[in-house]
């Protein structure tokens, strides 16, 4: 606009503007590009010499420069649907508290606290995890679990085993703790933004809080609260200090429960990385970092597809 | 493809290592990191020189020396002979240390428990489960043993400390040289990974009957309740200096290289895991300058720094080993041949 009325010389601060984003937005792209171009050619010795069998091997076997990549990526894949399981419901809960039930002088204190945890830095999750949390979790929470979901037939495979307090799902609830803060505050600026006229007509016509919320707050802002949901796990996904602490570092499958000792993908890099010394080694690991790149990258995606499914939906429905 | 790859790759990678020039430059091992550190502060004020020591890992130490990054490279296990004359590099020793099987029972007290290598590889097999399992009870027949599940803690990260431990259990034991064998990470049959020896020392010190494997100094620090080991001359020996340097009197230094590992020593107060920690340096000198710095460093630290490395529970070279090592550096040379050090 400015620039049909004043030409000249702000044309040009204009066209200079233009390309320094235009540059800065490249330079993103770039950098993605090299990143994937680095990843691929340090893991090349490692796709050359085990090609598909590393997705498919349970082996990790540094001294006899055996690799495969199955044991992190089943421990990076669980953990964090694990968490989001858990973190999910919990954060749907706090959003709909501070937006719909709160009284107004508790809903920014609470809110704040709740943005606070998403500031803390992850290794003192982890050191948290390990000091604090796992001695409980191992006395009290693991036994309870056991001793209850473990008696369910099919579902209590996940729960049985010695409770060490270190294992999957100790590094989940971590984990949960980590992203609930993301999804919640999420969550809550969506939810906040459900015009309050649709609110007050249906309270108006008889509804409950769970009907509001049900058939007008989550229809409205669903496509919101995916993406905070895609946020928490792509958070979860690559969370490494937190995960290294409490995962038990185990690169051997020993069962399905979730109380035993597992690896992921972020943790075995983080761990290993600086006494890699064979290539062969090091290029597995690179390997490993690129399928992290990938899961992230197809989670992304599918998560996209998701919201516009549910975009296009929306003006299918009355 | 891979070309183009690796003209697009190179370029990028080498950014991570631009190394700073003039001032000596190392970088390696972390287990010796501490005396490396305080060894240079020391030099530091009485020369007025300066050596900076990264403390990256092993692994990287060695990659760095390679790439010639940086003037002198660290690494907890030493590199055999023939990659030695591969990568055109020269080792030496500087500092031992030894690995201490520690453990959390509330019966035994410190060096009260008596095992032996294969007791221990037994127990990191997952073949011996519990405390008083007869193998262990037959070696301590003073001690009331729970019935207790035994947890394995180990090393999650690549380590030299695990290199050591994992190097003395394939001696011991061949059924580990075979399903296992040695390195900086195996493939653990059983067992949690700690991350460093403070995550070994935290599992073992909250999770009651639990077994792990640290550096000496960390046990010693922790007050952690260790166990006595036999060693290859059939004596049960507590860690310590003494044994320590025992098992590096034992070794025949003269021979490959400095490729020694100090497990499993033949004296009679060896203890069994014992290991060095290693320089890694070209033999060719591109900064002849660099290089001469670098051994002076060494020299100095050789001759004053045995004190510091008591203080932090390392153990000082024998002096007939620091005689060799003098002589080795007549190896390496700059680019027109003559050598780096001159003999004082």
């Amino acid at each position: 606009m400015t620039q049909r009325i004043r030409p000249t010389r702000h044309q040009f601060g204009d066209w200079l503007f233009a390309n320094l984003t235009r540059f800065f937005a490249m330079l993103t792209l770039v950098m993605l590009m090299g990143i994937i171009v680095s990843l691929i050619y340090g893991a090349w010795p490692a796709i050359d010499r085990f090609g598909l069998g590393f997705l498919t091997s349970g082996e990790w076997n540094p001294p006899q420069d055996r690799f495969g990549s199955l044991i992190p990526v089943y421990g990076t894949l669980i953990t964090s649907f694990v968490a989001l399981a858990i973190a999910v419901p919990v954060s749907f809960g706090i959003a709909l508290f501070l937006t719909e039930l709160a009284p107004p002088w508790l809903r920014r204190p609470l809110g704040t606290a709740i943005e606070l945890l998403a500031a803390i830095p992850s290794i003192v999750y982890g050191m948290w995890g390990l000091l604090v949390f796992a001695p409980i979790f191992s006395q009290y929470v693991q036994p309870a679990l056991a001793a209850t979901l473990g008696k369910v037939p099919l579902l209590g495979e996940l729960f049985r085993g010695p409770p060490l307090g270190i294992g999957i799902l100790s590094a989940s609830v971590i984990l949960a703790i980590m992203i609930i803060p993301f999804i919640a505050s999420v969550m809550r600026d969506v939810f906040e933004v459900t015009p309050d006229m649709l609110k007050e007509s249906a309270y108006g016509v008889g509804a409950t809080t769970w009907e509001v919320v049900w058939h007008v707050v989550w229809p409205y802002t669903k496509i919101g609260v995916v993406g905070g949901i895609m946020l928490g796990l792509g958070r979860a996904l690559g969370e490494t200090m937190a995960v290294t602490f409490l995962i038990g570092n185990m690169n051997v499958f020993t069962g399905f429960s979730l109380f035993l000792p597992g690896n992921s993908i972020a943790s075995a890099l983080a761990n290993e990385f600086a006494e890699a010394e064979s290539p062969i080694y090091t290029a597995s690991l690179i390997e490993l970092g690129l399928i992290l790149f990938l899961i992230t990258f197809v989670v992304l995606s599918l998560s996209k597809l998701l919201l516009m499914r549910l975009t296009t939906q929306e003006g299918t429905r009355t | 493809m891979l070309k183009l790859l690796k003209w697009l790759a190179v370029p990028l990678a080498s950014f991570a290592t631009v190394a700073i020039a003039a001032d000596v430059t190392g970088a390696g091992a972390t287990f010796p990191a501490p005396i490396y550190a305080k060894w240079a502060d020391g030099y530091q004020k009485a020369t007025g020189n300066k050596i900076n020591y990264q403390s990256i890992g092993s692994g990287g130490g060695i990659k760095q020396i390679t790439a010639k990054t940086v003037d002198f490279g660290a690494s907890d296990m030493p590199l055999k002979p023939e990659d030695l004359e591969k990568q055109g590099l020269m080792q030496f020793p500087t500092v031992i240390g030894g690995v201490v099987p520690v453990m959390n029972l509330p019966e035994v007290k410190p060096g009260q428990m008596k095992l032996t290598g294969a007791v221990l590889a037994d127990i990191y097999l997952g073949k011996i489960v519990k405390w008083n399992d007869k193998a262990i009870a037959d070696l301590n027949p003073g001690l009331t043993l729970p019935a207790h599940d035994i947890g394995v803690v180990r090393r999650a990260d690549g380590s030299g400390t695990t290199f050591i431990f994992s190097n003395y259990l394939s001696k011991v034991s061949a059924e580990w040289k075979q399903k296992v064998g040695e390195g900086t990470a195996v493939q653990w049959p059983v067992g949690l990974g700690g991350k460093g020896n403070e995550g070994v020392a935290a599992f073992v010190q909250r999770l009651p009957g639990s077994i792990g494997y640290v550096e000496y100094a960390y046990a010693k620090q922790n007050k952690m309740t260790y166990a006595m080991l036999q060693n290859a001359a059939g004596h049960f020996v507590e860690p310590g200096d003494t044994t320590f340097k025992a098992a590096a009197v034992g070794a025949d230094w003269s021979k490959s290289a400095f490729y020694e590992i100090l497990t499993d020593e033949p004296g009679k107060d060896a203890w069994p895991i014992t290991g060095a920690t290693f320089i890694l340096m070209q033999k060719v000198q591109d900064k002849p300058a660099q290089g001469s710095e670098v051994l002076k460093f060494f020299d100095w630290s050789y001759k004053n720094g045995g004190k510091m490395a008591d203080d932090l529970d390392y153990v000082a070279l024998p002096d007939a080993l620091i005689k060799l090592i003098h002589t080795s550096w007549s190896q390496i040379k700059d680019a027109s041949g003559n050598a780096v050090w001159t003999a004082k």
